[in-house]
């Protein structure tokens, strides 16, 4: 029994790789596309995850805690040692992603029949799995990051699954890109904190955090860091732009990783960390979550595409769990994140299988120009999907934070900490304002997606007849998840809609912070829990002022959205248009780049090689001419022959006298002697 | 085993020679033995990695022979775990790059022998351990380039290859001022190993023009070195002569003869001068930082996809050379901070090798698809993913390799790179962490354009890759993987190595000799 | 009469008339004559210092030789100019140029 939990983590984690190794070498060649290999390697993992998970409640020891690590690297002093934490909130999180990614296997069986990439997609889902349980496992900061890039790559082929369309390949590309922004934070945050403590282990850096090996300033700068890397992932504001456009790929890659577990992966960091983050860092972390939270739910209210609401809706709840961690509450944050998985996962596999219907029925009548997923064309399926309808209802119940269901617990328990942390800290005050408007714009955008979909007359009656209830591996997903949603789940053994007390608090124990200067564990949980009732009153109020301003709105008719969008046209519209982001990020950010780039790659070659390192060979060139010329106009023409000529010229002179006739010699000698003598005689 | 540097050596020569036998006519003779050649020198190398012992940091398998007595110059020879993987790496991609110039058409015969005399002089390079005979290896590996660049390449290859060449020249000439200096002032002698002995001590103190000799010599010797690395400014020749090569020249440029300079300035100016490196690291890790983010931003505006691939070249060795000026942390002034020195030179000499396998394998696929669609321009595909899925499935693996992919060895190698410069250079290593932005950004654009998005219609009967070029390809791709997830077989190699360098460099700058 | 310089005077007018004739003749015999009109003076100059100098008969000894000698030497050239008037159709000295041209 001790030791299952590290075997049990090594399958979990090896499986899936086993899976996805097959599926790419073999899986076009396997009966089925080799869907079985797949769903079989995963569904084993939900099987030994379960089963970790029952050891856990047995065991029922909030300290347990396995560690297993092995020499990656060795350099003599330098190593890399990676290895294996296995606590509650490893296993918590391995049932997670074990459940969500097993029902995405079932869904996609049907979702994606048919597509030419099929084992291809099952692969991907594997290498993700893998990653994800990577994550999760990770007992240190550099095997997190190496999963943590493995995850972003395993995402970006899946948003890019259909890459035919150029909007799925951009959406690719910019989400692994905009994650690799929060990465190089990351990646800054872990050198800060090897540079100081030596070591990437956890533990490690617990212990030398709180002995002081770093402190201060640069602790705050790494906790930062490491922040970034969350903030990439779980898609916070500045950097959420590539969540919602990651919507491009399937709807249960949708489910699975950008909504229930890779994009917690962000809010699981955001947890690890936790302890070491200084009371700076975690106001900055509290900031980013809180006003991501508020700002993606305001524009999730204006969204007409089905999974555009679920995305923004999705960013905002990150927000929550962010928020969470940055008031202090992190165990809430990660209860949240639990909670959020099952429902949200839920809520997209809905969409998806209103989708899918959708699709089916406008393929029917051969439409292939009208949007599947835009909200305008559906309203009226509730009777056609009954099941799609009421998990989703579940799922959306939760969300929204109505009592018995399981968003309430959670949601609630942030923020009570949130308004705890703003009693504590007044000038802050804004942090559960930002929790409490989104919260009651979440209820409304939630409900205005159910009633646009499933209430209402058809808005295209032409299809309503087409729409049918999805197959039974998609509905079945639904229904295990639709449950879910319910509070029971979580507060067992207990049975209060009310409190979160349960299984989880009494298994996830916050622990304190190791950074000097911060509050203890107790202190926090003691501010929680008097700022519980007011939390919980005010969170019922709003979600409950939400629901009924959405069911005023869109059942009763009793205010026209249209006449709310005209007064507020501009508001409107940035919200529409989700702010203006992507448009000022091109124009901003990305165009700039581009034009550097090409400035920089224009100055390498057409300026510096082609006038400063071939202006060299042109100077050798001209200087070679000049010496050429020199060399034969001077030093050959005139110098050296000119000495020939000179030579010659004498010659020619000298020679008049060489006559050749003795006479002429005998003459010279006797004149020289005469000479001689004359010169003798003085 | 006595001679089995040697062999290595001369074994290409002699097959050289078996060639200049063959009738030009035989092609395929000409080809065979090429590869026969290769794949036994090949080998030669991997029974040299398994008797080579990794504990040992110094020198093994040395030879010895008198060669100009009068001038204090010997044949001599060894191997130790700098050069170890770089010679198994020669032997494998000349062996590889036997297939991927399979096709050659024009000149077989001359294009082979030229490119066994090539095998030879980057051999003799990583194994010489005699200044002098270093030299002359180091220009023997000129004049075949030339040629290959000159006679085989593509529309601009003779001014690439005259360019290539004056460059290289150029740093030629100025290494070998600097190996006369150390020669003339060392006590007379060309012997690697004796001067590594003498040179840290006689060079100090003396002084040039009023500047040190050592640091005159290093920028000298540096200089030779950084052309063919290249370091920014030193750069400009790479992409033209990478464009205009033959595709297993462009392998082996980028593969191996970049490496070269790197492997230089670790064996002989770290080795010879190590004052000069303490002088010199911080101007090291900027022109690091420059590398990768000019080559970083430059391959971002390419168009034509080799020359992104040249350009990405720059960007990786930027990284070595950060991961190079780490060295210093081992040193009093930065605390004995021996884990940073070998994070950072054990890095900077994996990324080498890792630069050497990853470059080599994006260059093979270039020529890939340019043997299919004749040109090399980026916009010009689109959506080959759905045509060529094998291909760019492989293709896909090799960037992100390039991007620096956990689970791919690249990303070990920068990783420690980072880690090991960042206490001593903490703001440069932080301003060049935007290449990780840079190598995504352009690998996936350009990525996106080629292999994502509708057919292009003019593709759509362009054959999958074939055997010969998987053959070509999967050895490396199983490489980048494998130390990926398991660097500790290379980096056992190395790490003794490393170590002697690192003391090596920090026991004897004293400061006082500047 | 007996004096010495006498017979130098008349050696040394023999010898200008002998080196006038070379120096200005062209005509190959006349220029021998030249030739022999030096010796002569030679002759008469070894003579008179033999006489005058007490020197016995060392002088008449040398004027035997060049003598002898003379009479040989215009043999030679007389053949010679023979030769070059076979030869040229002509004794003139100046066009004796073959071996110039």
């Amino acid at each position: 029994m001790e030791n299952i939990f590290i075997k049990y983590s090594l399958l979990i984690l090896f499986l899936p790789l086993a899976a996805f190794v097959i599926q790419i070498f073999f899986g076009k060649r396997l009966p089925r596309q080799g869907d079985w290999v797949s769903i079989g390697a995963i569904s084993t993992t939900l099987v030994l995850a379960i089963t970790m998970f029952v050891a856990m409640i047995m065991k029922d020891d909030p300290d347990f805690y396995q560690e297993a690590s092995f020499t990656w690297l060795d350099m003599g002093d330098f190593e890399i040692r990676l290895g294996f934490l296995v606590d509650n909130i490893t296993v918590i999180m391995l049932l997670v992603v074990a459940l969500i990614s097993t029902c995405t296997h079932v869904f996609s069986t049907q979702y994606l029949k048919g597509d030419i990439r099929y084992s291809r997609y099952f692969a991907y889902l594997g290498l993700f799995t893998f990653s994800m349980n990577g994550i999760v496992l990770a007992n240190n900061l550099m095997s997190m990051y190496m999963f943590w890039e493995l995850v972003g790559v395993s995402s970006y082929l899946l948003i890019g699954h259909w890459f035919e369309k150029d909007s799925a390949a951009n959406a690719s590309k910019k989400a692994f890109l905009t994650n690799r922004v929060g990465d190089i934070g990351f990646f800054i945050g872990i050198m800060l904190i090897y540079n100081a403590i030596g070591s990437f282990a956890f533990s490690d850096i617990f212990d030398g955090v709180s002995s002081g090996l770093i402190a201060g300033s640069t602790l705050t700068l790494a906790g930062i860091g490491l922040f970034m890397g969350a903030m990439g992932k779980s898609s916070q504001f500045p950097l959420h732009i590539w969540l919602p456009d990651a919507m491009e790929g399937p709807t249960p890659v949708s489910a699975l990783m950008h909504a229930a577990t890779m994009v917690a992966a962000g809010v699981y960091l955001s947890v690890r960390i936790f302890p070491i983050l200084t009371p700076d860092a975690l106001l900055v972390v509290a900031y980013v979550g809180g006003f991501t939270a508020l700002f993606a739910a305001s524009i999730a209210i204006t969204q007409t595409d089905i999974k555009k609401v679920l995305a923004y809706s999705t960013v905002s709840q990150l927000g929550y769990m962010i928020l969470a961690v940055g008031t202090g509450v992190y165990t809430a944050a990660f209860f949240h994140l639990l909670t959020h998985a099952m429902f949200k996962a839920n809520l997209f596999y809905g969409s998806g299988s209103v989708i899918h219907s959708m699709h089916h029925a406008l393929h029917e009548k051969h439409d292939h120009e009208t949007d599947p997923q835009d909200m305008h064309n559906m309203g009226g399926f509730k009777d056609r999907m009954p099941i799609t309808y009421w998990s989703m209802l579940f799922s959306t119940l939760a969300i929204a934070g109505v009592p018995l269901f399981s968003g309430f617990l959670s949601k609630d328990a942030i923020l009570a900490g949130t308004l705890s942390f703003a009693q504590h800290h007044p000038a802050h005050f804004l942090l559960p304002v930002f929790g409490f408007a989104a919260a009651a714009m979440t209820a409304f955008y939630m409900f205005r997606m159910m009633f646009l979909t499933f209430h209402g007359k058809p808005k295209m009656p032409d299809i309503i007849d087409d729409i049918h209830e999805s197959p039974k591996e998609m509905t079945g997903p639904l229904i295990l998840l639709g449950t879910l949603s319910l509070f029971i789940w979580y507060t067992l053994p207990y049975f209060n809609p009310m409190s979160t007390h349960g299984w989880f608090t009494d298994l996830v124990v916050p622990s304190d912070s190791v950074v000097p200067g911060n509050p203890s564990a107790q202190q926090i949980e003691e501010g929680a829990h008097h700022a519980h009732h007011l939390a919980m009153y005010i969170s019922i109020a709003v979600a409950v002022l939400g629901i009924f301003l959405s069911w005023f709105t869109y059942i009763k008719k009793g205010l026209s959205a249209q006449a709310w969008t005209d007064r507020f046209g501009f508001l409107y519209d940035w919200s529409f248009n989700k702010y203006y982001f992507d448009e000022n990020y091109d124009k901003y950010i990305y165009q700039p780049s581009f034009r550097l780039a090409e400035r920089v790659a224009w100055i390498d070659w057409e300026l510096y090689d082609r006038y400063f390192i071939n202006g060299f060979g042109r100077l050798t060139n001209w200087a070679s001419k000049v010496t050429g010329k020199f060399d034969f106009d001077v030093i050959d023409q005139f110098i050296v022959d000119g000495t020939g000529r000179m030579a010659a010229l004498f010659g020619r002179k000298l020679k008049t006298i060489q006559t050749g006739k003795l006479q002429n010699y005998v003459l010279y000698v006797t004149a020289g002697i005469i000479i001689l003598m004359v010169i003798q005689s003085f | 085993m006595e001679h089995i540097l040697s062999l290595l050596i001369w074994l290409p020569v002699m097959g050289m020679v078996a060639i200049a036998f063959i009738p030009r006519e035989k092609e395929d003779l000409i080809r065979t033995s090429a590869a026969v050649t290769t794949g036994t020198q090949f080998l030669v190398t991997l029974l040299l990695w398994s008797a080579f012992d990794s504990q040992d940091g110094s020198m093994q398998f040395k030879e010895w022979a008198e060669w100009i007595p009068s001038f204090n110059i010997a044949y001599h020879l060894g191997v130790d775990g700098l050069s170890l993987p770089m010679v198994i790496l020669t032997g494998m991609l000349f062996f590889i790059g036997v297939f991927v110039s399979w096709n050659i058409k024009k000149a077989v015969k001359g294009y082979f022998a030229l490119f066994l005399l090539l095998n030879t002089g980057v051999m003799g390079v990583f194994l010489s351990l005699d200044f002098f005979l270093f030299y002359i290896f180091w220009e023997v590996m000129l004049l075949p380039m030339y040629f290959l660049i000159g006679m085989w390449g593509g529309p601009q290859r003779e001014y690439a290859a005259i360019k290539f060449f004056l460059y290289t020249l150029f740093g030629s000439v100025l290494m070998l001022v600097g190996i006369l200096g150390l020669y003339f002032y060392c006590g007379k002698t060309f012997d690697i190993l004796e001067l590594t002995r003498v040179a840290p001590e006689a060079l100090g103190g003396i002084l040039w023009w009023g500047m040190s000799a050592i640091k005159v010599i290093w920028v000298l010797l540096f200089i030779g070195f950084a052309i063919k690395v290249p370091v920014f400014p030193f750069h400009t020749w790479l992409p033209l002569a990478h464009v205009e090569a033959p595709t297993a020249i462009s392998v082996l440029l980028a593969g191996i003869l970049l490496k070269l300079g790197v492997y230089g300035i670790i064996r002989v100016n770290y080795g010879l001068m190590p004052d000069g490196v303490y002088w010199f690291s911080t101007a090291l890790a900027l022109l690091g930082l420059i590398n990768v983010v000019w080559g970083g931003l430059c391959a971002l505006a390419q168009k034509d996809l080799k020359k992104l691939v040249a350009y990405s070249s720059v960007n990786h060795m930027g990284y070595s050379l950060i991961g190079m000026a780490a060295v210093v942390a081992a040193g009093e002034a930065h605390g004995l901070n021996m884990k940073a020195a070998q994070a950072g030179l054990g890095g900077a000499v994996f990324q080498m090798f890792n630069h050497g396998t990853i470059s080599a394998m994006l260059f093979i696929l270039v020529g890939v698809i340019y043997e299919r669609a004749h040109h090399r321009e980026i916009e010009g595909f689109g959506g080959l993913a759905t045509q060529m899925p094998i291909y760019t499935g492989i293709t896909a693996v090799a960037f992100f390799a390039g991007l620096g992919l956990p689970g791919l060895s690249g990303f070990i190698s920068e990783a420690m790179c980072f880690i090991g410069a960042f206490p001593v250079y903490k703001g440069i290593v932080i301003a060049s962490t935007i290449g990780i932005l840079l190598n995504a950004a352009y690998f996936l654009w350009a990525f996106q354009r080629i292999f994502f998005g509708e057919l292009n219609e003019k593709y759509s009967d362009l054959p999958e890759i074939n055997r010969m070029e998987l053959f070509t390809v999967v050895p490396l791709l199983i490489i980048t993987l494998f130390l990926g997830i398991y660097p500790a077989p290379y980096l056992d190699i190395i790490s003794s190595t490393m170590d002697s360098i690192i003391n090596h460099v920090v026991s004897f700058a004293t400061f006082a000799s500047m | 009469m007996d004096q010495l310089n006498n017979y130098l005077f008349i050696a040394a007018a023999l010898f200008s008339i002998g080196l006038f004739g070379v120096m200005t003749r062209r005509n190959g015999i006349a220029v021998l004559m030249g030739v022999e009109l030096i010796l002569n003076a030679a002759n008469i100059n070894f003579v008179a210092f033999s006489h005058f100098g007490g020197m016995n008969l060392d002088g008449h000894i040398f004027a035997l030789i060049v003598i002898v000698l003379a009479a040989a030497e215009a043999a030679v050239a007389l053949a010679i100019v023979i030769n070059i008037y076979n030869n040229l159709n002509t004794i003139n000295v100046d066009e004796a140029s073959r071996m110039k041209e």
